[in-house]
């Protein structure tokens, strides 16, 4: 079966190539059709790998399609690895990739260039398939850059509006940057190890002294390559922004599969980071300060899929946190859970966007639960999911977090168990003010309200029942459950660190959870509820904290002032004294006094020093022809 | 044999125009380009890749002076020969929808610059390199001269004077090298390549060569003829220049410098890593705030070829295999860049930036393939300009972590002024004068694929350029090896 593990890419590529070339011959139910087919295919054979990587004591397999770039000693055979890690990301990818895919198709019904946005959608899947599939860091590479070129295309989907464009753009240079940081360590990574292939780098790895440097700072570039793609402080700014796209791919693409590249290249690199502790503590604060800051501005924000973008920076700190104290299948235990609730959420967004005929604030919502109850229900069990409360998927993973930071550091505990606090606080606002209440829209708004059709629904529903059983794969110990994911990604772990913590403290955990939850639900009903204590209407008149937290910091205008314009000014400063008031005077005046040489010497009559040096050229050229001749 | 018919092919050619009606002679041109691309066909079935000087052909010229006609075909001149012969029936057909007065002109010289390009990539004796390198200027400096825009008499002067000062530099130091060598003098390759001279002496000739290809290629701060130049010169003229031409520099540190004074690079080879990397993001920032499209490529090019310049310099097989790679990828790339800022100028009769918008709206088939080719000179994973950009970095990065870091910059800021550029001109809401951009004609069509295809071949699969260039690249790699 491993053999075959080429199809899996390669049905979303040829879905793209056939979508792409039949573009608008092909209508809507067709385009889609065969883009979630196509989808679909993949999904079918990453299930039979998956079986047969399950099995008791099968091995990582590499399959080398062909050899692409080899230079002296440096061979990138273009080829995948198939093992536990490879296989469980294949799974959520197209699985998840396949609901979205379905739910895209009663999405974009109305939208003319729907062929435009599935070929780009299979073209994504593709590339993040070679992502988690590449057996080197170089194919890696080339998935992780295309998701970042399918990021950009889809987010500028709707091109004709500029602020669109500027928002894939963003997220386009920004990912850049990250990337040079990526490149850079697998640039020492090959001068180190002599190679870039997995195996053979985590192999010379294991043999390196704790803390080495040379380690610490390939960890620490290819975490730059992380905060670019993962959304993390400096590089997060571009998330948000990506919310223009159409929600289909801030779910799929800006929720559960891109963004979690970064921690899956973490997990995968694990052999690296268990040495470089210093880098792993590097990672841990960043991801920490990321989870908080994001979830305070998350506060604060009035846009639907805003909220839901902050959250999901928020998240991926989280799981940031969980790989910097070591946790890494913690980590992707969140990053599971996460890609099922977060992509409800905004599939449960979307829906509510669509009834709203395109409305995103949700000041201007409430009281929608009745117009659409399959995707209030939904989004219900999304944002209890997400909140941590037991059983739903979001409490186990996040908990596991809790408790693995907990025997790390108690003060990142704090502050983290804080971020929980206010994920809950964040997530029933937007709960609250959007099914509940009264309704704030217009009167054109209300008479249109509906529930979405069936492609919509069906994968809400499947989505809602994962995001509440998803979570039994990784049971605490107090259930007395075998811990799945745990044994089943223990052979690519190479130094599991042991978070045990005592079952007092488990019980603990999950009773103030439960207690606080419950505080929060009531709390914030009877605010934005009860007391209709709604955001104010104008964002400009909000005042201290508030407004701060609604302008997120203002770190957009920061890095506009600090970075953007400085460098615009300072290019056009040097072209016009540097490049032409200077060099290309020095040029000019150079040649005007040889010219004035020329003059006087009076080589030529006309003084040219062109015709002199020309006829100059051709005289050599003439001799020596004659001389050839003769 | 065959390298005399891949160079006489178009120099009869360019004669043979003259005598042609002038409503043929575009066809005749594009005829006897694609006569040399199958040529160059041929020629990569009969090529093994571990010989050197294949196909040699040796004449005694001028027997008494020690010059010989000695060319000859090796893995670094066939992948050149093959950018030459594959780009020139794309420039040609370029310019099947233009009537040029005096076409018959314009062509010959076109095919003339054929004739010369190729004679320098296939040289093997300093004197016949020398004459090839001059003769390529005069038809350029003609196309430019008569074809070129409002300034090209000013412009083109200095193009002139600016690069032929700097040959005749590398004349004298060719010279100098030609007394040095033992017995009766010889300006045979082979000859120069078995010098032994002192270190300083090798720091002179470095800097005789050094300053020839710096200005052609050109490296800062010796560029500032190029963006002028590009600018004003009729479009074929602006790729003949940056899709061939230039690469006659970088071919020059590589077969003419590296292994001749590897003493004069050990002293100052990290002094031209500095500047070819203060290029890189000195004209990337010039590109930042261009509003002109066709000098913003302009500058753009001097950042790409400021990289490959580094990656020679780096010394060692990964930045020379880059090198490679990224002087075909970059041909392609440019050539392509060029022709869409001809096309993009023709319809709307302006360049600038802030004049377009929205041309993506009713054009796919442009948009897309103007995407691909920007994916291409930003280096986007599986186009050419990756594989090229990746081994460049490497190569750098072995040779120092800090450069590599400031080469590296390229990354960001390529991306940010083409993806700025793409907005500016491709989206937004359609212009009032959008309109007026009608559909790709067959030949756009036929050139704009083709260099889109090219650039996700030889991205996919760029083994077959690896494996033809690295013999010889080891080759030019062992004389300077033997120096440390």
């Amino acid at each position: 079966m491993v053999q075959f593990a080429w199809l899996i890419p390669l049905f979303p590529l040829l879905g793209f190539i056939v979508i792409g070339l039949l573009n608008k011959r092909l209508p809507v139910n067709l385009s889609g059709g065969i883009a979630a087919a196509m989808v679909f295919l993949s999904f079918v054979v990453s299930a039979f790998l998956f079986n047969q990587v399950a099995q008791e004591g099968s091995i990582p397999e590499r399959v080398v399609l062909f050899d692409w770039i080899s230079v002296g000693d440096l061979s990138i055979p273009f080829s995948f690895l198939i093992d536990r890690l490879s296989v469980i990301m294949l799974m959520v990818i197209t699985g998840v990739g396949f609901l979205i895919h379905l739910y895209s198709i009663g999405y974009m019904h109305h939208d003319q260039d729907h062929a435009r946005y599935f070929s780009y959608l299979n073209l994504f899947v593709f590339f993040m398939l070679l992502l988690v599939l590449g057996s080197n860091y170089i194919v890696m590479f080339v998935g992780w850059e295309g998701v970042g070129l399918c990021s950009y295309l889809l987010i500028g989907f709707w091109f004709k509006n500029i602020d669109y464009s500027n928002a894939a753009k963003k997220a386009f240079i920004m990912n850049r940057i990250g990337d040079l940081g990526l490149l850079l360590g697998v640039f020492l990574i090959y001068t180190t190890f002599g190679s870039v292939s997995f195996r053979e780098v985590f192999d010379a790895a294991e043999h390196f002294s704790n803390n080495d440097v040379t380690i610490t700072t390939i960890c620490l570039l290819l975490f730059v390559g992380a905060m670019g793609k993962s959304a993390q402080i400096p590089l997060y700014t571009w998330l948000p922004d990506a919310m223009a796209g159409p929600t289909p791919v801030s779910a799929l693409i800006h929720a559960a599969t891109m963004v979690t590249a970064g921690i899956y290249m973490v997990v995968r690199s694990n052999v690296l980071y268990a040495i470089s502790t210093d880098a792993s503590e590097v990672m841990a604060v960043v991801g920490l300060a990321t989870a908080f800051f994001a979830a305070t501005i998350g506060l604060k924000q009035n846009d639907i899929k805003k909220v839901l973008a902050y959250s999901t920076v928020s998240q991926l700190g989280y799981m940031f946190v969980a790989l910097g104290v070591g946790a890494y299948e913690t980590a992707l235990f969140h990053v599971i859970t996460h890609a099922f609730f977060k992509a409800l959420l905004f599939l449960g967004a979307g829906s509510v966007i669509h009834a709203m005929s395109g409305e995103q604030d949700i000041r201007n919502m409430g009281g929608l639960k009745k117009a659409l109850p399959i995707t209030h229900i939904t989004f219900l069990i999304g944002t209890l999911a997400i909140a941590g409360l037991p059983p739903f998927a979001g409490f186990f993973s996040k908990d596991e977090i809790l408790a693995s930071v907990w025997s790390h550091s108690p003060i990142m505990f704090w502050v983290l168990a804080g971020t929980s606090v206010l994920t809950a606080v964040y997530m029933f606002r937007l709960y609250w003010l959007t099914f509940y209440g009264e309704f704030r829209g217009t009167e054109h708004q209300k008479s249109h309200l509906h529930e979405s059709p069936a492609t919509i629904t069906i994968p809400l529903v499947v989505l809602a029942i994962l995001s509440t059983v998803g979570g039994f794969i990784g049971m605490p110990e107090i259930f007395h459950q075998p811990h799945l994911l745990k044994e089943f990604l223990a052979p690519i772990i190479w130094r599991a660190t042991d978070h045990e913590v005592s079952h007092t403290f488990e019980y603990a955990l999950m009773g103030v959870s439960i207690v606080l939850l419950i505080v929060i639900m009531y709390g914030t009903y009877s605010n934005y509820v009860t007391k209709k204590n709604l955001p104010i209407a104008n964002d400009e008149n909000l005042t201290g904290l508030s407004k701060v937290l609604n302008k997120k910091y203002y770190i957009d205008e920061i890095y506009n002032a600090v970075i953007t314009k400085p460098i615009d000014a300072i290019s056009a400063f040097v072209y016009k004294y540097i490049e032409k008031g200077f060099i290309d005077k020095l040029v000019n005046s150079t040649g005007v006094s040889l010219n004035g040489l020329g003059g006087v010497m009076r080589f030529v009559q006309a003084g040219n020093i062109g015709a002199y040096i020309f006829s100059m050229v051709i005289g050599i050229i003439l001799i020596i022809f004659f001389k050839l001749i003769l | 044999m065959l390298t005399l018919l891949l160079l006489f092919v178009p120099l009869l050619a360019s004669i043979a125009c003259f005598a042609l009606d002038s409503r043929n002679v575009k066809v005749f041109a594009l005829g006897s380009t694609l006569i040399n691309f199958g040529l160059t066909v041929y020629a990569f079935t009969l090529f093994k890749n571990d010989i050197p000087d294949q196909f040699l052909v040796n004449y005694w010229w001028i027997q008494n002076l020690g010059i010989s006609f000695k060319a000859g075909i090796d893995g670094i001149s066939i992948l050149l020969i093959a950018l030459t012969n594959t780009l020139l029936p794309l420039i040609i057909l370029s310019s099947y929808r233009i009537d040029y007065k005096n076409s018959k002109t314009f062509y010959s010289l076109i095919l003339f610059m054929q004739f010369a390009l190729i004679g320098v990539f296939t040289a093997l004796d300093g004197f016949l390199f020398y004459v090839f390198w001059e003769l390529a200027l005069i038809p350029i400096y003609f196309i430019c001269l008569l074809w070129g825009g409002a300034e090209r008499i000013k412009i083109t002067l200095k193009f002139f004077i600016y690069t032929l000062s700097g040959s005749l530099i590398m004349l004298v130091g060719l010279i100098y090298l030609y007394l040095q060598t033992p017995g009766a003098h010889s300006f045979d390759i082979d000859a120069l390549y078995n010098l032994s001279l002192s270190a300083e002496a090798q720091g002179l000739v470095f800097w005789a060569f050094f300053l020839a290809f710096a200005i052609k290629i050109p490296v800062f701060p010796f560029h500032t003829w190029q963006p002028d130049t590009y600018t004003d010169a009729p479009a074929q003229g602006t790729m003949l220049l940056s899709g061939i031409m230039l690469k006659m520099g970088l071919f020059g540190l590589i077969r003419w410098m590296l292994p001749i004074v590897p003493l004069g690079i050990a002293e100052w080879g990290n002094t031209a890593m500095i500047l070819s990397i203060i290029g890189i993001i000195y004209a990337s920032c010039m590109a930042l705030v261009q509003n002109d499209f066709k000098r913003l490529i302009a500058y753009s090019s001097i950042a790409h070829v400021g990289l490959i310049a580094a990656g020679i310099f780096a010394l060692n097989i990964q930045g020379l295999q880059g090198a490679m790679v990224q002087m075909l990828s970059h041909g392609v790339n440019v050539i392509g860049m060029f022709f869409i800022v001809d096309i993009i100028q023709r319809r709307m009769k302006t360049r600038n930036l802030s004049e377009l918008g929205g041309l993506a709206h009713n054009n796919p088939m442009f948009s897309i393939l103007f995407m691909i080719i920007m994916l291409g000179s930003i280096a986007l994973p599986l186009s050419n300009g990756f594989v090229g950009e990746f081994l460049l970095l490497n190569g750098i990065y072995q040779y120092s972590s800090w450069m590599a870091l400031f080469a590296g910059l390229t990354v960001i800021l390529g991306a940010v002024y083409m993806l700025r550029s793409y907005q500016k001109i491709m989206l937004g809401e359609p212009h009032a004068r959008s309109v007026e951009f009608t559909g790709l004609h067959t030949t756009e069509k036929i050139i704009l694929i083709s260099v889109a295809s090219i650039i996700i071949i030889t991205g996919v699969y760029p083994k077959p350029i690896l494996t033809v260039a690295g013999p010889a690249l080891e080759e030019i790699l062992s004389h300077v090896k033997d120096i440390y």
